[in-house]
């Protein structure tokens, strides 16, 4: 009956609830769109590092777990790989640099990132091979240079560095692909460590004797007892600290404070779409007070008038979030390569579950007001 | 056979020094194939007294049976399956699902009560076709008149055979011709599918369609008219719509058996 009831009035006033479910459906772009971005903007930040071949990130001590302060030198590498519970430690050192297109067209920004060939670090390659030689111009790129510039395995490729007031020039030899392992917003090309650091901007810290980089990557012999580990590396290991992965991204500048600024406009979407689901079945709601207890009246257990209410709410908030996800699909597929939108699998399930819920959760006030007519009453019958 | 009967039925709304008797220490009774016409005016107890007899107010003293049951002693939830099974309803206004047709409006008990098949459809058709509305079934109540509406109340109330059928003002939002046409309707249909009818009315004129007028006043039945041919004088009597004042020759209140 409930089924029966729900059906018949959602078909028979098809305008008034593709209204709303059309609004349910602009609520969902809006939610997936900000999920996507904040999800894009987020691996834009941390591909690299979520996506390591190690447990843990080692750091200069004091330095907050930033990159771009930290210096980690060959003699902590060698402390480190003492460690009891150390696997393997390999040197990673982060620049930027500019990426020349073939073709001449508008440079790239790219992170420039030194890594020790077979250590933890190196992004391993579905096309090509890997970092063989310590000393060499051969580099690994990522999924984002392939799609600007459409390098391949054997190309050669141009970068500029910027050296205190001078430009300098560099050629590199393309042997590996790598998928997508943004780091800091930028594509990434991967060189030896030795490479990298007669590439990189000298800065004034550097130490002349020592090959220095930002980071350590460690991998753990036992990647489920992290927490000892880092402890031990702590106090072993002089002036450095220990963080896992998601630590070290949470603590790259900016992330925090984007992810959280997204978080609270996508909380407040959900909220403004409880509100206006809500809203609508409640204003519903209250132009068929005598209706309902006129239902009441002949027979209709409250049982079944919920029911009602609640099928007609899930199954329009589902027609809405349906067409609202279809449409976000189609709409970031389309993006070009460099607008920072992920909608991943477990973004868009996440949200579209939460959205789901918003029309139960915003109809609930409806439905308890339909369950509390009284047929006496809507039918004017009351004393 | 007796369809309904109310035993000592008191309703009193509020406590203490605020509290109000609607309904004092009615008794009643109405026999399958007979159309009682409840009347009295404002505030007379009469649409309190309905709403006790479809069970959908509980007495505070007093017993209402209905099938051999005591309505007023069943909780909500039964009461209102009570309803659904038993009680056929027509009242004066919002009677009818806006968005279902005449025939599924006219169905919705048949489907309530688990009885909705070949059959149900053929007899809800036929009682629509009998009642005028034959090219009218797959209208939805806003395209018919209120007359056409009414009937339909009409064909709902009686689809699924209840044990009694109670109508709150009927008549209400008609023209005078159509309220004729209605109410004798719905007497005939009362008396040849022998249910038992009760109709709230403060239009006397329809009283000519009934077989015993019951007035109330202060709650209490004042007089219960059973004369045929007083009963056409009262309807006869009324020029527009009045209650019914008091006489003193009128009978006592009574059981009306």
């Amino acid at each position: 009956m409930a089924l029966y009831l729900a059906i018949k009035e959602v078909w028979r006033n098809k305008g008034r609830f593709s209204l709303i479910a059309s609004v349910v459906a602009l609520i969902t772009v809006l939610v997936l769109f900000i999920a996507a971005l904040a999800e894009g903007l987020a691996s834009a930040n941390r591909e690299y590092i979520e996506k390591l071949n190690g447990e843990l990130l080692v750091f200069q001590e004091g330095t907050q777990l930033s990159t771009t302060a930290s210096r980690i030198g060959r003699s902590s590498i060698a402390e480190l790989r003492r460690v009891e519970g150390v696997s393997a430690v390999g040197q990673v050192g982060f620049s930027s640099a500019k990426l020349l297109p073939p073709d001449g067209g508008d440079e790239i920004n790219i992170s420039l990132i030194g890594v020790e060939p077979g250590l933890p670090g190196e992004p391993t390659v579905f096309a090509g091979q890997q970092l063989e030689r310590a000393r060499s111009n051969n580099v690994i790129v990522d999924e984002g240079v392939i799609a600007r510039i459409g390098a391949q395995v054997g190309d050669l490729i141009r970068i500029k560095v910027n050296r205190g007031t001078t430009e300098e020039f560099y050629n590199l030899n393309v042997v590996g692909l790598t998928d997508r392992r943004q780091y800091f917003f930028q594509p990434a090309v991967f060189a030896p460590m030795i490479t990298w650091d007669k590439m990189r901007p000298e800065s004034s810290g550097q130490s002349g004797t020592e090959l220095v980089s930002n980071v350590a990557v460690v991998k753990a012999r036992d990647p489920g007892a992290l927490e000892p580990l880092i402890q031990r590396i702590d106090q072993e290991v002089k002036d450095v600290e220990a963080a896992d992965r998601q630590t070290a991204w949470e603590a790259i500048p900016g992330y925090a404070a984007q992810q959280s600024t997204l978080s609270t406009q996508q909380f407040f979407t959900f909220f403004i779409g409880v509100l206006v689901v809500g809203g609508f079945f409640q204003i519903q709601t209250l132009q068929k007070v005598a209706q309902i207890g006129m239902l009441k009246a002949i027979g209709l257990s409250n049982w079944t008038v919920g029911w009602t209410a609640l099928l007609q709410i899930v199954a329009v908030n589902a027609i809405g979030v349906a067409i609202g996800a279809a449409g976000t699909l189609a709409l970031t597929s389309n993006f070009p390569v460099t607008v920072p939108i992920s909608l991943t699998g477990t973004t868009a399930l996440t949200s579209v579950g939460a959205l789901l819920a918003i029309g139960p959760l915003g109809g609930i006030v409806s439905v308890i007001a339909l369950l509390r007519i009284e047929p006496l009453r809507a039918l004017g019958m009351a004393q | 056979m007796i369809a309904l009967e109310a035993i000592n039925v008191t309703k009193i709304y509020g406590s203490g020094v605020n509290a109000v008797k609607a309904v004092d220490d009615v008794s009643l009774s109405v026999r399958r194939g007979e159309f009682v016409a409840l009347v009295g005016p404002s505030g007379s107890g009469k649409t309190t007294m309905l709403a006790m007899l479809a069970g959908l107010l509980k007495p505070s003293q007093g017993q209402i049976v209905i099938a051999n049951k005591d309505i007023g002693q069943m909780s909500e939830g039964k009461r209102t399956q009570f309803r659904g099974r038993y009680i056929g309803f027509s009242f004066q206004a919002n009677n009818l699902v806006p968005y279902l047709t005449a025939q599924e409006n006219v169905e919705l008990l048949l489907r309530l009560n688990g009885k909705l098949n070949r059959q149900g459809r053929q007899r809800a058709h036929d009682l629509l076709t009998r009642l005028g509305l034959g090219e009218r079934l797959r209208n939805r109540p806003g395209q018919l008149s209120g007359g056409q509406q009414q009937r339909v109340a009409i064909a709902r109330a009686l689809i699924h055979e209840p044990e009694v059928v109670l109508a709150d003002e009927p008549t209400a939002s008609l023209d005078t011709e159509r309220a004729h046409q209605v109410v004798q309707t719905f007497a005939d249909l009362i008396h040849e599918q022998n249910r038992a009818g009760i109709m709230v009315t403060h239009d006397l004129r329809m009283c000519k369609y009934v077989d015993r007028v019951i007035q109330m006043m202060d709650g209490k039945v004042s007089r219960t008219i059973f004369d045929r041919q007083a009963i056409l004088q009262l309807a006869g009597s009324a020029s527009d719509l009045e209650g019914v004042p008091p006489s003193p020759a009128a009978e006592p209140a009574s059981l009306g058996l």
